[in-house]
């Protein structure tokens, strides 16, 4: 596998892992929100 | 390894998997047919649930099942290799070293797991944890490449997600999960060995028992036909403990027949084409059951009116 192929990927993996990391924390902070608003 | 490896810059002979690599390894499709069981059972339990926490419940049974396939996929490499339908998959075509598959799949059983306690509650965490260790521990490592009856035990882990669903819903596991349960459960060894039929030179190769492999496919015809019917009449079982009204009976009753259609037409032709049809009929049967389940739930006022209005 030629470099900048290796490099496209790897760029590709940071981006999801940084929209993944990014939805947790909009999700962690919906549950906290959730949670202190009195439901279940 | 080099320095560059452990600073962690890739290795130019390393092999780089792509995101579409990792998403593979969760099984998309087994993930949405789960994500589907599961959503029903919640939505048919009592009791309410932030919407935030529902979502965030669904997304826990998809994650962790997700979990499950790829470190089923880890643990798998070897055969998964060796057979035409999953040589194909990221591990054994080289695209992903195995480690990174091995942690992406703890990390998320494990975060799935940490989340349904903390978001949802304990009970639904509990199961989804046991419904994650029964996947990847009983049945892949354990019963998979010892016993014919591998896919009929771990089926259970299979079976499970409409109970978890049900125990984020409500806190708790009555009898009525335990019927939707029974229902996947009995519905996972025909649907299987359906395709097993047809598959069955790839598991003999790979030493699988898949239960064609192990007693031919004439039994497995029969066992088919046997689990069918068994099927049919477990179906009901929502109508006998007060899930499911008429609406459910008459559409699950149909259905059942049709399966057992479907085996008998497999038992007498024993083809491969009777295999793939009854396998490509059980997915869709077992959308439509549950897709029953809520489409009775929804009709019941209107049931209850019409009945009422024709005297009963």
């Amino acid at each position: 596998m030629p470099l900048h192929e290796q490099h496209r990927r790897q760029r590709a993996k940071n981006v999801a892992l940084a929209l993944g990391l990014g939805a947790l924390v909009i999700l962690f902070f919906a549950i906290t929100i959730a949670k202190m608003s009195g439901g279940s | 390894m080099s320095d560059l490896a452990i600073i962690g810059f890739a290795r130019a002979d390393a092999p780089t998997a792509s995101p579409a690599d990792f998403i593979a390894l969760l099984k998309p499709r087994v993930m949405s047919l789960v994500c589907f069981t599961g959503a029903v059972g919640m939505w048919l339990a009592p009791g309410t649930l932030h919407p935030v926490l529902a979502f965030t419940a669904l997304l826990c049974i998809a994650v962790g099942a997700g979990a499950s396939g790829a470190i089923n996929m880890w643990y798998d490499r070897d055969i998964d290799a060796g057979m035409a339908r999953t040589r194909n998959r990221p591990l054994p075509a080289g695209r992903m070293d195995p480690g990174s598959a091995l942690g992406f799949g703890v990390s998320l059983a494990a975060g799935s797991v940490v989340v349904m306690g903390l978001a949802v509650n304990l009970l639904a965490a509990a199961l989804l944890a046991f419904t994650i260790g029964f996947y990847v521990f009983v049945y892949t490592m354990w019963l998979k490449r010892r016993t014919p009856q591998n896919i009929v035990i771990g089926g259970a882990a299979g079976a499970l997600p409409p109970v978890v669903g049900w125990a984020a819903m409500s806190g708790e596991v009555t009898v009525a999960p335990l019927v939707l349960f029974a229902i996947i459960f009995i519905w996972t060894p025909p649907h299987f060995w359906a395709l097993a039929l047809w598959r069955a030179g790839d598991y003999a190769k790979v030493g699988v028992p898949m239960l064609p492999v192990v007693a031919g496919a004439a039994e497995t015809r029969k066992q088919i036909l046997i689990y069918s019917v068994i099927l049919a009449l477990v179906a009901l079982a929502p109508v006998a403990v007060g899930l499911s009204g008429a609406l459910y009976g008459f559409g699950a009753a149909l259905l059942g027949g049709f399966f057992i259609r479907g085996a008998l037409t497999l038992w007498r032709e024993k083809s491969d084409h009777a295999a793939r049809r009854l396998f490509a009929f059980s997915i869709l049967y077992l959308f439509l059951i549950f897709a029953l389940l809520v489409a009775d739930r929804l009709a019941e006022p209107w049931v209850l009116r019409l009945a009422a209005a024709c005297g009963f």
